[in-house]
């Protein structure tokens, strides 16, 4: 099995990537109270170096590998076996780069107004968890840094936010903290349910929990649902969405950005990561529960967009709907659907991130997100309308930009292993098109009125922040090869390790395929 | 006369005999000493009573000599006892600090609250170590009669004398029980010495009957009331919200430690071959408390109360370790209470900080902006309440770790998903603070007066939460060692 396979580098390079926020949170912290002026510019020195070093990883990533590279492993609590078990693989290798990336956009995209230095350091701490999250191979390690992103986004949403923010802010900690408050029972039965089968010493890692295998099959079924409360709270599926529209509504530009484009697949991952590989035989068992969830989302998520009268939430809504799109090309189980999950993660990453910019440059000018009070704007702001466009038609998904990619391969993968809810999935492509394509059409065209005719265009400033999403947009649309090429080696041990572990004992087949 | 070790009694003699002291001196003195005097022997005291409980614990954890008893078997010195006389200890020193630059602000008594502050101490020392139920009483009573004047030494307030005659009434009700339960248990084992009733119990194989079984419950019933469980619980608000809050920081921390050191000894310990008896009804005690305490204090509007139903849900968690009947539980129960000490001491320091004053302000709205005017103060807090909640990278985290990862080895998963279900529940209390403090517009701009003493025993006490909260191992392993051998 190559997924376990590890190699070790002599410099800890991901352990660089992980702690550089950290290290920037203390020099914005020590930052004399006098220079104001020097905050950001040494907040987003930091974010930067981080986003080189991911590309460095990228460069050095070994393409064929599949298995976990860079491994980091440093000893904390000895007494209970938990270590800064760090590593990448072709699955978590493009979300850090994702998260690399948006962070210092998001940070230089717009100027939070008031307490700059407290701003700051909460950005480069959320950073700090969200990489953590992305890079841990350590069960516990992995929950501290799922849990410790909350803080950071709490204060950011509550002090920086509009609107009801006090509100949305402490919505979203608490749905987030009850979602993984099972996971950690979860988390904890799963070590010792392991020690006590292998008779090892108590161990959170990831790679040998997952090899091992040593769960009885129900339960590691209840234990899949324990851990799939969290993470469904976080991507967020149907029932437990309520969190989404106000946080992404309610928060400061950055906020939004970092919510929909990184913080959402912090749950997408979570299901691949540790559900898919911790618990094969159970995510074959739910699968089908999960893909409904996922197609719900999917037409939920699209038919609500629709209804909304503020732009920010419309395109909150549309997070629900390609959210879903994810879930169901993770839970095809296939090496095409996961391909394409994957991929749409990044993907939504980068246009929705691009989008929630581009929208809160537009409230930066008129002060408003209703869609009514705006209109016409193509007029005198045509850079801005164009790369509107352009971010749009890729997260309607339109062949030749990213967004088309990735729903693809999600719906080519859904329709070999379970056709009939590819076929309900692909409404929802349709449905995309009307919401974004009908919003696009009442905010940019038809008579500019009042404010909306005299606002200002695109100023240099925003347009470097989104040069690079719009060339990773068109880049990735073309020619996505570089990118599945190094994560096909990890999805594909991940397809066979599932396949093979499915229950010993023989679950009915029919019951996990629908009838045709 | 039984052989004794006198050198094992070091903190009792700095905690007691320092209180007797400052009694005498005190009284013969009384014009002629400097203010700062009582505080700063009372402080002097308590550092010596954690030098003892540090050559105790070198002397304990050395391979050679190791746990041991004294004065016939009734004073039992190991791991367990040295931690938590330790946590006393350092309460009472913390506590002391606090008093020297809040007591004479307010007008209260220095000298007589240094004094009952140190046999208060003496008192859960005593319980920390006692190896016989009788001195496990005395400690007990030594301990609780002293915080009862505590509660009611602001005697100028009506509802400081009704705090204090509440948990008097309240507590002597208690010990009541405890005691009856003391007598149904020597009944029906032949011993009131811990180490015999295990070997009794051991011997005889886990029988029930009817006295065993009602000494359990009378014991249990006591020792409930001590640590604020639901549904003995109803007095804490009150006494929390009527006592003077520098000693609610020291009563917060220390009570439920010595209580909970009682209960650890006597149950997980001496009565451990009986466990089936009595899991199942601190099992229910335990989910019952972390759901309700963290639902009460929900809805409270001052923030006194608000923190005493907190401290009855981290009571709760306690509970659960408590529950789990085994040597993982014990040691999480142990990391939790060191844990809430420092938490619970440095929250009730932010409590006399903003109270402070003739109108003493002690509702939310007293927080409101805080991180405008006091940003420091408000960052401090702050990171106590998210420890509260269980953050990560804080005390609060792994402490909470320790006892529901005791219990899911136990197999009790039912209770310990409850027991995090209320911590979410509990999370959105110590949010409703955080959102005072830093999401609300101050009604005035007035910079709370920060004493050098407060101040210091709250940046203590944050900087525990923290240091611990990155680099838990040494505070895991020291836990991990501080076991019951129950010897004879």
């Amino acid at each position: 099995m190559t997924l376990a396979a590890a190699s070790s580098q002599a410099f800890p390079v991901l352990g660089m990537l992980v702690v550089l926020p950290l290290l920037g949170a203390a020099a914005v912290l020590l930052l004399p109270r006098s220079r104001v002026e020097l905050v950001r510019p040494v907040a987003v020195l930091f974010m930067s170096a981080a986003a080189a070093v991911a590309g460095w990883i990228i460069v050095e990533y070994p393409v064929a590998s599949g298995g976990f590279e860079m491994i980091v492993d440093q000893p904390w609590v000895a007494a209970w076996g938990i270590s800064w078990k760090l590593g990448v693989d072709g699955i978590s290798l493009f979300l850090l780069a994702l998260t690399a990336l948006l962070f210092p956009l998001g940070a230089l995209a717009t100027d939070p107004g008031h307490d700059h230095k407290a701003y700051y350091v909460w950005l480069l701490l959320l950073e700090f968890g969200c990489l953590g999250v992305f890079s841990a191979l350590d069960l516990l390690l992995f929950f501290v840094f799922f849990e410790v992103v909350l803080v950071p986004m709490y204060f950011l949403i509550g002090q920086w936010g509009h609107g009801n923010a006090r509100y949305s802010a402490v919505k979203f900690f608490l749905f987030t903290m009850f979602g993984s408050a099972l996971m950690l029972v979860g988390i904890l039965a799963t070590a010792f349910l392991h020690a006590s089968a292998t008779g090892a010493p108590l161990t959170f890692d990831v790679v040998e929990i997952a090899q091992a295998q040593s769960l009885a099959t129900t339960t590691a079924r209840w234990i899949f649902l324990a851990f799939a409360l969290g993470f469904a709270v976080k991507v967020p599926l149907i029932p437990v969405h309520t969190w989404l529209p106000d946080a992404h509504t309610d928060a400061p530009t950055a906020g939004s950005v970092i919510l929909a484009g990184v913080m959402l697949k912090l749950g997408t991952y979570g299901f691949v990561r540790f559900g898919l590989y911790l618990f094969p035989e159970a995510s074959r068992y739910f699968a089908p529960l999960m893909l409904t969830l996922g197609v719900v989302g999917i037409l939920y998520g699209a038919i609500v967009a629709t209804m909304q009268t503020d732009f920010k939430r419309l395109i909150a809504y549309s997070s629900v709907a390609h959210l879903g799109f994810i879930i169901l090309g993770i839970f095809a189980l296939n090496t095409t659907g996961l391909s394409g999950g994957l991929l749409q993660m990044v993907n939504h990453g980068i246009s929705t991130g691009a989008l929630f910019l581009l929208v809160g440059f537009i409230y930066e000018r008129r002060h408003t997100r209703a869609i009514s009070e705006l209109g016409g704007l193509a007029r005198p702001a045509p850079v801005l309308a164009m790369t509107f466009m352009v971010v749009m038609l890729s997260s309607v998904g339109l062949p030749g930009l990213n967004g088309f990619v990735g729903e693809f391969l999600v719906l080519l993968g859904a329709f070999e292993a379970h056709r009939w809810w590819a076929v309900a999935a692909t409404a929802g492509v349709i449905l995309a098109a009307v919401y974004l394509l009908w919003a696009y059409q009442r905010v940019f065209h038809g008579p500019a009125r009042g404010e909306n005719a005299t606002m200002s265009d695109l100023r240099w400033r925003e347009c470097l922040v989104l040069a690079p999403l719009l060339a990773l947009i068109i880049f990735l649309g073309v020619y996505p090869r570089p990118v599945l090429d190094r994560m096909e080696p990890s999805v594909d041990a991940l397809v066979a390790h599932v396949e093979a572990h499915d229950d010993p004992a023989g679950v009915d087949t029919a019951e996990t395929e629908p009838a045709p | 006369m039984p052989q004794v070790d006198w050198a094992a009694l070091l903190p009792q003699y700095f905690l007691g005999g320092g209180g007797l002291v400052l009694l005498t001196i005190g009284s013969l003195l009384r014009r002629r000493l400097p203010s700062w005097f009582a505080t700063a022997f009372g402080a002097a005291a308590a550092l010596g009573a954690f030098g003892g409980v540090i050559w105790l614990w070198i002397r304990v954890q050395d391979p050679s000599r190791g746990a041991f008893t004294t004065i016939a078997g009734t004073i039992g010195i190991d791991g367990f006892s040295v931690f938590l006389s330790g946590v006393v200890a350092v309460s009472v020193l913390l506590a002391a600090v606090l008093a020297s630059g809040t007591l004479r602000r307010e007008g209260l008594p220095v000298d007589e609250f240094c004094v009952l502050l140190l046999l208060s101490g003496a008192g859960g020392v005593t319980m920390a170590s006692a190896n016989d139920l009788i001195v496990l009483f005395l400690g007990l009573e030594v301990l609780s009669i002293a915080a009862y004047v505590l509660a009611a030494l602001d005697l100028r307030r009506g509802a400081s004398q009704e705090a204090g005659l509440k948990y008097f009434v309240l507590g002597a009700f208690a010990s009541a029980f405890f005691l009856y339960g003391v007598a149904l248990l020597y009944g029906a084992t032949g011993s009131t010495k811990l180490a015999l009733v295990a070997e009794f119990l051991a011997d005889d194989g886990p029988e029930s009957n009817a006295l065993l079984l009602g000494g359990m419950a009378l014991l249990l019933v006591g020792l409930f009331f001590k640590v604020a469980a639901v549904p003995f619980h109803a007095w804490t608000p009150d006494v929390y919200e009527g006592s003077p809050p520098v000693a609610v920081a020291y009563m917060s921390a220390a009570v439920k430690a010595a209580g909970f050191a009682a209960l650890l000894r006597v149950f997980n310990a001496a009565l451990g071959a009986n466990a089936a008896d009595w899991q199942p009804i601190v099992y229910a005690i335990a989910a019952l408390t972390v759901l309700v305490g963290a639902t009460l204090a929900v809805v409270q509007s001052d923030v006194r109360r608000l923190l005493a139903y907190s401290s009855i849900s981290h009571a709760g968690f306690i509970l659960v370790g408590v529950e789990a009947a085994t040597d993982a539980g014990v040691a999480g129960s142990l990391f939790y209470l060191g844990v809430y000490a420092f938490l619970a001491l440095g929250s009730f320091a932010v409590v006399t900080i903003i109270g402070a004053g003739p109108d003493g302000r002690q509702s939310l709205d007293a927080y409101d902006g805080l991180a405008k005017r006091s940003p420091t103060l408000a960052a401090a807090f702050t990171v106590l309440l998210l420890a509260q909640a269980g953050v990560p990278f804080t005390t609060g985290f792994w402490a909470k770790l320790e006892v529901i990862g005791a219990s899911v080895e136990a197999r009790s998963y039912w209770l310990a998903g409850m027991a995090m279900l209320g911590a979410v529940v509990a999370a959105f209390l110590y949010l409703r603070l955080v959102v005072r403090m830093y999401l609300t517009a101050p009604a005035d701009g007035k910079r709370p007066a920060v004493s050098r003493s407060a101040g210091f025993v709250v940046a203590v006490c944050a900087a525990v939460t923290v240091v611990f909260g990155i680099l838990p191992d040494p505070l895991v392993e020291l836990t991990n060692d501080a076991t019951i051998p129950l010897g004879r």
